[in-house]
């Protein structure tokens, strides 16, 4: 779930006597994430340590000059580059005091604006579309520069993005109440016009917001009447024809935000990952009319994760650099630290719904239905609770690093210092805060593991799977991964506490446990409960075998004259049954038995299996069976042990889906005779189960006629 | 044998008293219990757990503690009143003020010399006891918040004193603090709220184990003040422990109505150095456990659901025998409910008021098994409350309904009741000033007698009549008992009254000539229940083993029945049942019919027919309505047990033969039970 956390203040604001503006032009991420750039309307550009929330520096222009452009910093040179009185560009470095003395170039026409993106060369953007790149614009100040745009065509918005290696400049206009999007790319140059479609007559976006993912531009943007639209660019089509015919512009209702009464104003949308956008200005849901709210949707489920009212009036501007939200509102210029944790179904139930629940909630280690819907308090699980009390004196000593900071360190550290730390940060979270960095660290080293082979921490990803905070679907590489990389004990762990595994991959587990070779299972390390349970299981003698409550499904496959005296010979004969796979592998296969799964989405799968496959799971589901009808139920407590009849769900999906193809299988004959006389016996005992049911109601009929109220006069009979 | 009329009372709304604390005296074997309504009660462990003395209890007495000084018991409350019982007559000695507000807890050194009591201003005061009562000593230093719980180390140098958020260690001699345990709250949403060390035991090895509200049980070193080990055993309070006479094991008690037990025992078979192990876990409770005992054999354990449960240790019993067997005590082990007999009334004593009903009728005839129409339902007469915060110890009901009485510790109140259309009900006024403290009342059957059991055994006889109320004699018997008669029963000819007490003697007296007649030879077991027979005049009495003994009064000799009966023996059957006989009644049309019953069942027994041999079954209902009528002779024997009606007050046969069965179903008692707290079950 997206959170805002607390805000703080980054400078104050001076804005317009009528407060139509904020006096903020732009705010510009400077050398590291801690430092941006803020220019003002009017005059000065300040540079500010975001973390200690202090200026570092601060630029004026002469009286009389205006800065017409938001200053941006090349990183490559170490510069600042801004724009005065819309022609002059000037040029400075961190440690010139007046900006006067610093370099200046005045160029041919008004410059709309300096972008510049990190680690990129700035690229100027006339007010009649031209592009130029910096240095090749000082090489000639005087240049000509071309118009692009039509007569009475206006830019509104523009941004830089990086896709790939290229950089786009992306320009919005509005030319007699149409809009266009240009994409424009360097290096070489091409543009493309597009047409935004119309929305209601007289409107024109608020705010625009881009950003690029999986090789495409998204664009986002907001309208008055609170609809956010999303339109994709493809990056690849473009460039091969110079495109001067505008192209309409497909576009998808990303959200439709209550707008309340009246329109927007002054709003803002902005793309904060691929399923969150920030919105600024647009009231909230469950708060009236006032529109000082910045929120967060989710715009896959269409529900509000986070909302805050912000003191003072909103301008409808919003920049985010590095998980951080800046927002200029009243006089003040505030920053807002927020999170997007990748979104599973289970938390985006936002707070639109429940908005009552999520005070109270609790931490609970894996979202589940029960408690979102029903709001119950979920105690923090056992495990972690005390694993967490048991190590905390240990970790004192190591270093406190944050959720970032460890994050930082998975993108690059070795195995071991990357243990030792997400230990350390294991121990010192609070159980509440543990829920959503335990995602994004999983997802970190997961992430880094597929891109770096070499690289693979096995037992930092067990420790964050034992924390109960994972699930599948905030990280549905982990299973996968773990089966790449053969790490089987993981892939048990993972099985064993999540939840919400798609029988997909449950598949391919199981596909992948019953290729292993036995010699190479028995080497792997497992849980040593399970492990102990199936070796009982398969060392139980004989002598412990007794009828459970007077029924004993063995004597009914041994009686069933029906079956062949061979098949009578083998199933009463149990001694003799022996394991068709290995400890380790039976081991791994019951994990599989325990996950939870729905049929129908099983069954699809299942088929994928190989015949070898199917005989020898068959065996050994008929070789627990066996086991577990004949022994005293084996289900010893605190062993996670499949159940009996988990055991005979799965024989069915099993037959289900591959019956066709061994009543085919010679070999599979017998086998077949066998479950069905389980199945027989299993049909027997139900019906008896019925017959006592019948009699148990009877019985209960019986009681209840027996009510006695406070006084009655009754006939005995003594002999 | 016969049909019979029954007439099945369930409206008698007997609620008792949830249990508050208790105390164990090994020498004696007497238990003590001290209920929420101030009433104390003494059970004797030696036989047959039977609830030999009742001190009934008083409004605004409220007793936190008790405390065995030898044979005498001590109690103190929120009332900030150390009191000393009188257990010869049943009543508060006297009381001490203790002036420093509630008293939560009293305990007494080893040796039996000071008792030291915790009150509410946060002092621990030292009493000294003397000869015949106590005298304050001094205080302890004093400090800030209440004394919960107190434990005297064995040396009686040292005091252990629980209270919120820590223990303190006193030194007795110089009453200054020398260690303060500090006791860690709850985790959790409840951090900020203080921890109450409801209990403290101190061993002789200068250990000290505390159960506290955070529900942990932690066993510290006191000579270091370190903290040992905590077990964790409940989400709620423990509220109680107790600590086994050779200190090898502790109990502890929990709002969960679970008793766990931890005993000192070497963690592995061959290492010598033991340490504090949990070892076992009872649950016989709904409610809160708060009081419990040690016994050398068994863990005596009481709480809010009212019910005394005696959970035998099996590794200190033999198994499979009548001792090893669980024992819950839910009723009293005497009658709450009067009947008159000839008036078909009934009537029931609370602890604060009386009430006289008129049983039902029912018209036309049924086959066994039947429920009659009833056409006239029964009828609430009168509904009296008892004057004064003494609650009531005993009442009567004459036979003719005419009479009713009732005592409390500092009088008798007796009142006389008319119907005419209306019931009218006036009360005596002038009683005879030896009409003062009883513990238990009689009418003789013609109802022109009262008799009133008083002081050292005596009994007050009286004459009632409609203009006056005069006393007549006080029998006394010569054997120097000073034990409350407990039990008094008068024969129906008006000759005989017999009396029987704690020490298990029963006299009997002439009443023509207002002496002594005889004693009964002393039975080691307490009677539970005497009865005159009307027409032989044999007194009959059970006792709390379940042994059965009929005595001729006039030959002064137990009868031929009786011989027969102790020669062949009663069956195991029959000498397991753990509740006691409580009433007796005879059959008037049918001398030979004696009509007994327990909480669970009752018998006739026909003292015509054989008893039955020790392989027999007991229960042979079941057997005997199968059989044809002819063979039904040859398989009956003397005891005709019914158990369709259970949780018996009271089993009565009125003169038009029909039978009279208050029942009083422990699920009613457990549904007025305030809410257990809440336990996390599966799926809630």
């Amino acid at each position: 779930m997206a959170a805002l956390y607390e805000g703080y203040t980054l400078c104050g604001l001076v804005p317009d006597q009528n407060l139509s503006s904020s006096g903020i032009q732009g705010i510009e991420e400077e050398r590291d994430r801690d430092h941006v750039v803020v220019t003002d309307s009017t005059r000065s550009v300040t540079l500010y340590k975001v973390s200690d929330q202090k200026p570092l520096g601060s630029w004026t222009v002469k009286q009389g000059q205006k800065l017409t452009c938001p200053a941006v910093f090349n990183s490559q040179t170490n510069e600042y580059v801004a724009v005065t009185d819309n022609k002059v560009i000037r040029i400075w470095k961190e440690d010139d005091i007046l900006l006067d003395k610093a370099f200046k170039a005045t160029v041919s026409s008004d410059v709309w604006k300096v972008h510049c993106t990190h680690g990129g060369e700035p690229v100027v953007l006339f007010q009649r579309g031209a592009v130029r790149l910096l240095d090749s614009l000082l090489a000639a100040p005087q240049q000509p520069i071309e118009e692009v745009l039509a007569q009475e065509e206006a830019i509104r918005w523009s941004t830089i993005i990086v896709a790939e290696t290229q950089q786009f400049i992306i320009i919005t206009t509005e030319q007699k109440g149409e809009h266009f999007l240009y994409l424009q790319r360097l290096n070489p140059n091409s543009v493309q016009r597009y047409r935004l479609e119309r929305e209601e007559p007289g409107l024109s976006p608020l705010s625009f917001s881009a950003t690029y993912r999986d090789k495409h531009i998204c664009l986002l943007y907001l309208y008055p009447n609170g609809h956010v639209y999303q339109s994709v660019l493809s990056v690849r089509g473009l460039g091969t024809e110079e495109g001067v015919q505008a192209l309409p512009l497909p576009r998808s209702l990303l959200l439709g935000l209550p707008v309340g009464d009246g329109q927007l104003e002054a709003a803002s949308a902005m793309a904060l990952d691929e399923a969150h956008v920030a919105v600024v200005g647009v009231p909230h849901p469950s708060a009236g009319g006032g529109k000082d709210f910045l929120c967060i949707w989710n715009t896959n489920f269409q529900t509000l994760q986070a909302g805050k009212e912000m003191a003072g009036k909103i301008y409808g501007q919003l920049w985010s650099y590095s998980n951080k939200v800046f927002i200029p509102h009243g006089k003040t210029l505030s920053i807002i630290p927020f999170e997007c944790p990748k979104s599973s179904l289970a938390s985006a139930l936002g707070k639109l719904k429940h908005t009552k629940i999520e005070e109270s909630k609790t931490p609970n280690s894996v979202p589940s239905w029960n408690n979102i819907l029903h709001g119950e308090k979920a105690q923090p699980s056992k495990s972690a609770e005390t694993r967490r009390t048991r190590t905390t004196r240990k970790s004192q000593s190591t270093t406190n690093l944050t959720t970032d900071q460890v994050l930082e360190l998975i993108k690059t550290a070795p195995v071991e210092e990357i243990q030792k730390e997400v230990e350390g940060f294991l121990t010192r979270a609070e159980f509440q805060d543990l829920q959503p960095s335990v995602g994004q660290l999983a997802l970190t080293l997961v992430s880094r593991s597929l891109a770096d082979p070499a690289f693979y921490s096995s037992s930092t990803l067990a420790q964050l799977v034992h924390t109960r905070c994972l699930c599948h679907s905030v990280c549905p590489d982990l299973v996968l991964l773990a089966l790449e990389k053969k790490d089987y004990f993981l892939c048990q762990l993972c099985l064993q506490f999540f939840p919400d595994i798609p029988e997909a991959v449950t598949c391919a587990c199981l596909k992948a446990f019953i290729s292993i070779p036995d010699v190479d299972a028995e080497k792997m390390s497992l849980e040593p409960d399970s492990v102990e349970f199936m070796e009982n299981l398969i060392t139980r003698d004989r002598a412990e075998a007794g009828l459970q409550n007077g029924f004993s499904p063995t004597s009914s496959v041994v009686n069933d004259r029906q079956t062949r005296a061979e098949d009578v010979k083998k199933a009463s004969a149990p001694s003799q049954l022996s394991c068709p796979v290995g400890l380790h592998k039976a081991v791994l296969i019951n994990e599989i038995l325990q996950t939870p799964y729905s049929d129908t989405f099983l069954l699809p799968h299942l088929k994928d299996l190989s015949s070898q496959h199917v005989m020898l799971f068959l065996q050994y589901l008929q070789f627990l069976y066996l086991k577990y009808s004949q022994d005293a139920f084996p289900q010893m407590e605190g062993f996670r042990s499949p159940s009996l009849s988990q055991i005979m769900d799965w024989v069915c999906l099993l037959l289900d889906a591959h019956f066709t193809v061994l009543v085919m299988t010679p070999e599979a004959k017998g086998l077949l005779l066998n479950l069905h006389s389980f199945v027989k016996s299993q049909v027997r005992l139900v019906s008896e189960l019925g017959k006592i049911e019948g009699s148990l109601q009877e019985l209960r009929k019986m009681k209840a006629k027996e009510s006695i109220g406070q006084y009655s006069i009754e006939i005995i009979e003594l002999f | 044998m016969g049909e019979f009329k029954v007439h099945r009372v369930r409206f008698f709304d007997y609620m008792p008293s949830a249990i508050r604390t208790m105390a164990f005296n090994s020498q004696t074997e007497r238990l003590a219990v001290a209920r929420a309504d101030g009433a104390v009660e003494i059970f004797n462990f030696n036989d047959n757990f039977f609830q030999e003395k009742v001190i009934p209890g008083q409004d605004g007495r409220a007793t936190e503690a008790l405390c065995w000084v030898g044979h005498r018991l001590f109690s103190a409350g929120l009332n900030g009143e150390i009191t000393e019982y009188d257990l010869e007559n049943l009543r508060p000695q006297y009381t001490v003020d203790a002036y420093g507000g509630p008293i939560w807890t009293i305990s007494s050194n080893s040796q039996g010399t000071q008792l030291a009591v915790g009150c509410e201003d946060g002092t621990v005061k030292i009493f000294a006891i003397l000869e015949e009562r106590i005298q304050f000593q001094r205080n302890l230093n004093r400090h800030k918040g209440r004394i919960i719980s107190l434990c005297w180390h064995p040396s009686s140098a040292q005091i252990a004193a629980g209270m919120t958020d820590m223990i303190t260690i006193f030194d007795a001699e110089t009453g200054h603090a020398t260690r303060r345990l500090l006791v860690d709250r709850a985790m959790g949403a409840s951090k900020n709220k203080e921890v109450v060390v409801w209990s403290v035991g101190y061993l002789s090895d200068h250990t000290i184990i505390s159960g506290d509200s955070a529900g942990k049980v932690q066993i510290w070193n006191g000579l270091t003040g370190t903290l040992v080990r905590t077990y964790l055993v409940t989400k709620w309070d423990v509220l109680v422990l107790s600590v086994s006479k050779d200190e090898s094991s502790v109990i502890a008690g929990t709002s969960e109505g679970t008793v766990i037990q931890f005993q000192f025992i070497s963690s592995t078979m061959d290492q010598h150095d033991k340490e504090w192990v949990r070892t076992r876990t009872f649950r016989n409770h709904s409610h809160d456990v708060s009081a419990l005992a040690h016994t050398d054999t068994a863990v005596v354990s009481g709480g809010m659901d009212t019910q005394l449960v005696v959970r035998p240790l099996l590794d200190k019993v033999e198994k499979n025998t009548q001792e090893s067997a669980l024992r819950k005590i839910a009723f009293p082990h005497r009658s709450l409910v009067g009947c008159a007999k000839k008036a078909g009334l009934l009537l029931f004593q609370f602890p604060d008021r009386l009430e006289l009903w008129k049983l039902g009728e029912s018209e036309g005839h049924g086959k066994p098994g039947d429920r009659l129409p009833v056409k006239r339902k029964p009828e609430k007469l009168i509904e009296l409350k008892r004057k004064g915060e003494d609650h009531i110890c005993c009442s009567a009901l004459s036979a003719c309904g005419g009479w009713l009485a009732y005592s409390t510790v500092s009088s008798v109140r007796l009142y006389r009741i008319q119907y005419n259309n209306t019931i009218s009900i006036n009360k005596v006024s002038k009683l005879p000033k030896e009409l003062r403290s009883v513990h238990q009342l009689c009418f003789s059957s013609d109802s022109s007698k009262l008799f009133a059991s008083s002081c050292q055994s005596s009994v007050i006889v009286v004459a009632v009549s409609q203009q006056e109320c005069r006393y007549l004699h006080t029998l006394k018997h010569k054997t120097g008992s000073r034990q409350p008669v407990h039990l008094l029963c008068a024969s129906d000819d008006g000759k005989w009254l017999a009396t029987a007490n704690t020490d298990c003697e029963i006299h009997i007296y002439n009443l023509h000539k207002m002496k002594l007649h005889c004693m009964v030879p002393v039975y080691n077991s307490c009677p539970t229940t005497i009865a005159i027979h009307p027409v032989t005049n044999n007194l009959i009495s059970v006792h709390a083993d379940q042994q059965i003994f009929e005595f001729s009064l006039v030959q002064k000799e137990y009868t031929q029945w009786s011989r027969r009966l102790q020669a062949q023996g009663l069956l195991s059957l029959w000498l397991e049942r753990d509740t006691p006989i409580t009433h007796i009644t005879f059959n008037p049309k049918n001398p030979d019919h004696i009509i007994l019953h327990d909480t669970y069942m009752f018998c006739i027994i026909d003292q015509s027919l054989p008893f039955p041999e020790l392989n027999a079954v007991l229960w042979n209902q079941m057997t005997l309505k199968s059989l044809p009528v002819s063979q039904r002779i040859g398989q009956s024997h003397a005891f005709k047990i019914c158990k369709s009606f259970q949780h018996l007050m009271c089993v009565s046969l009125l003169e038009d033969l029909s039978l009279v069965v208050v029942e009083r179903p422990l699920l009613d008692i457990m549904s007025q039970l305030p809410a257990p707290v809440r336990q996390k079950k599966f799926a809630t």
